[in-house]
């Protein structure tokens, strides 16, 4: 076992909720990921950086069955298979995933996107005569304080601003209950009082579920006060608290140095 | 609580839909009344041609309604809808072929004419059963629905989208479309199925048998539209318009995409193969022009006209289109296909979301929003509580 850092301790003793070992994806001879191996222990809040192109959307890809990888194993839950599965099982399975663009359903209200993401059955049929009840009624009103979105909740997703989009996208992964979530850059063109919220946002959640953040914004990973891994050129480049990987020459020279 | 509402309410927040249903429920009383009972001379006498056109109209109504369903609400183009229309009217114009027995130009008692003329001895063993009604009203609903779930399991299940799958469907019809026009498959080659002589033992050119299959358009189409509306206001529903707007999100939230999309579509090639079954005893005849690609397009540009997504929208289009394409192929035959062209050009650059979706008086909300403010004033004037509906 790798000697554990002082930030992220304490999940040592935990079962490891993400595995990957040796993935490698190539793109027309392009490796956007090379030998990627890294794991996340349950409860984990976990920071991912890299210069662009250093693989950490494909990695996303893959955790989620988007990207079938060339090589390698990713496993969840220490035993679940996951380059075996599509989309829809390995979301049921317990793992979300927020886009780097905020996708939320645009023409559904704020209400009905909650409604939408809500856990439970999926299946087409049972979904014609489905009935919210006042238990999901009750957790969805819950996530509506959770991300500030309560006093919008009958306006069209459509209509809102670049943040409460990213907001309302974070509170459809709160909804799924995953156990693991996946965060596609939370701060990207977020204002400052913004950024800081999500962080709040992020550490809230991290209190009770595995999180994986992908971020460009130091500052904000900083907020996060997690283990980082960097990423470069398909491979995990250095590991630790943001103060070692920033005291590291060759992430400086790939990556902060720039 | 706002956002959750039961399921009921919103079947009365419809107001579109309403005066759909209203309109549908007198016009299937008062034009066989206007028809049968109003004596010929007078001003409101509705003559039989009418009737019939009117009972087409309302059978393409219930295609675009299927269409509808299928784009308007999942993002699915499909422009191949016509293909289950004809196969459905192909199952009924079996049918009616079967009944016409001895009194066929041949006389002969079992097999329709064109097969005499070819030649054959015995009845394919496809036709075998056509002559019950309850088989041929189960095959209206078997065959194109059979074809849509083959279709869209291997089309949605290879994620085929957008323009490609557009194209697909497009081929598909115009392979049936080549297929039917072979005398060799046995449905009347490119002459079709026609002469009927009576449906479920009453004449088809009487006045009567003509008023009745008006009605029963006008109520199927009603059930099409209480059906499509309760399709689309379900979780169902819900999903649908997700997958059309943000088709990987809803992946990655869990719903299984395809599954979805078969099940609409089955649903919507059920019912326009019933619209098929409808339309061919009133226009008397169907043969494989009923598969060109070019009327599958026109669907489509009906359901644009009226207003894509709302589902009282296409039928709005499909009938005012197809009024004015009576209207232009009688007064300037050589005009409609320019007026059909420019119609589509027209609502495409100028009116998005159709007439439905523009037009404030037609639109479902404004209108009736007007009634609403009044009926609020009145009651506030005469001092009683609003009643709701």
């Amino acid at each position: 076992m790798n000697p554990a850092p002082a930030i992220g301790a304490g999940h040592e003793s935990l079962p490891t909720i993400l595995y990957l070992n040796g993935v490698t994806v190539s793109f027309d001879g392009f490796k956007a990921l090379d030998n990627l191996s890294f794991y996340i222990r349950a409860g984990e809040l976990r920071a991912v950086i890299g210069p662009n192109g250093a693989g950490k959307t494909t990695m996303m890809d893959v955790i989620t069955g988007k990207t079938r990888p060339d090589a390698g194993e990713v496993f969840f839950d220490e035993t679940v298979d996951l380059t075996k599965l599509d989309e829809a099982r390995i979301a049921n399975l317990g793992i979300g995933r927020k886009f780097q663009k905020p996708t939320v359903f645009e023409n559904h209200t704020v209400f009905e996107n909650l409604e939408l993401a809500l856990a439970g059955d999926r299946r087409a049929l049972p979904a014609l005569f489905f009935r919210l009840g006042p238990a999901e009624r009750a957790r969805i009103d819950a996530v509506l304080a959770t991300t500030a979105l309560a006093p919008v909740q009958d306006r069209a997703a459509g209509s809102l601003s670049h943040g409460q989009k990213q907001w309302l996208e974070i509170g459809m992964l709160l909804m799924q209950d995953p156990d693991l979530l996946l965060v596609d850059e939370p701060a990207a063109g977020m204002t400052d009082a913004e950024t800081e919220q999500t962080a709040r946002m992020l550490r809230e959640i991290a209190a009770s579920h595995s999180v994986v953040v992908v971020e460009h914004d130091m500052e904000f990973v900083r907020d996060l006060g997690c283990r980082v891994t960097v990423l470069h050129e398909g491979s995990v480049l250095a590991e630790g608290s943001l103060e070692t990987v920033q005291a590291n020459p060759r992430v400086v020279e790939v990556y902060l140095g720039r | 609580m706002a956002g959750w509402r039961p399921g009921f309410t919103h079947l009365l927040g419809d107001r579109g839909g309403l005066v759909l249903l209203t309109v549908l429920a007198a016009a299937a009383v008062l034009v066989p009344v206007l028809n049968l009972l109003v004596p010929p001379t007078a001003a409101f006498h509705v003559p039989t041609y009418l009737v019939s056109l009117l009972g087409k109209y309302l059978c393409y109504a219930l295609l675009a309604l299927s269409v509808d369903l299928v784009w308007g609400f999942c993002g699915i183009l499909s422009l191949g809808h016509g293909a289950f229309f004809a196969l459905g009217g192909y199952a009924m114009g079996m049918h009616l072929m079967r009944q016409i027995g001895t009194r066929g130009v041949y006389g002969h008692p079992v097999l329709p004419d064109f097969m005499v003329f070819l030649n054959w001895k015995e009845l394919p063993w496809y036709w075998h059963g056509f002559d019950h009604f309850a088989f041929a009203a189960l095959m209206v609903v078997l065959v194109p629905g059979l074809l849509a779930f083959l279709f869209g399991w291997f089309a949605f299940r290879s994620r085929v989208t957008g323009v490609y799958l557009s194209i697909i469907t497009q081929a598909m019809t115009f392979a049936l479309m080549l297929a039917f026009f072979r005398n060799n498959m046995g449905f009347g080659g490119n002459n079709g199925l026609t002469d009927f002589k009576d449906l479920l033992g009453f004449n088809l050119q009487a006045d009567g048998t003509r008023a009745a299959l008006f009605a029963a358009s006008a109520l199927m189409l009603a059930g099409g539209y209480a059906l499509c509306r309760f399709v689309v206001n379900s979780r169902f529903g819900k999903v649908l318009v997700a997958i059309r707007d943000a088709e990987s999100r809803a992946r990655f939230l869990g719903y299984r995409v395809e599954s979805y999309k078969l099940v609409v579509f089955t649903l919507s090639a059920v019912m326009a193969g019933v619209a098929g079954a409808l339309y061919v005893p009133q226009v008397g005849i169907i043969n494989p022009s009923e598969f060109s690609p070019a009327n599958s397009i026109e669907v489509v540009i009906w359901v644009a006209v009226g207003g894509r997504g709302s589902l009282h929208g296409a039928v709005l289009g499909a009938v005012l289109v197809n009024y004015l394409k009576s209207y232009f192929t009688g007064a300037l035959p050589d005009a409609w296909l320019f007026v059909l062209g420019g119609l589509f050009i027209a609502v495409t650059l100028f009116l998005p979301k159709g007439i439905v979706g523009t037009v404030p008086a037609l639109g479902p909300g404004r209108c009736w929003k007007g009634i609403d403010a009044a009926t609020t004033q009145l009651t506030r004037l005469f001092g009683g509580g609003r009643t709701q509906l």
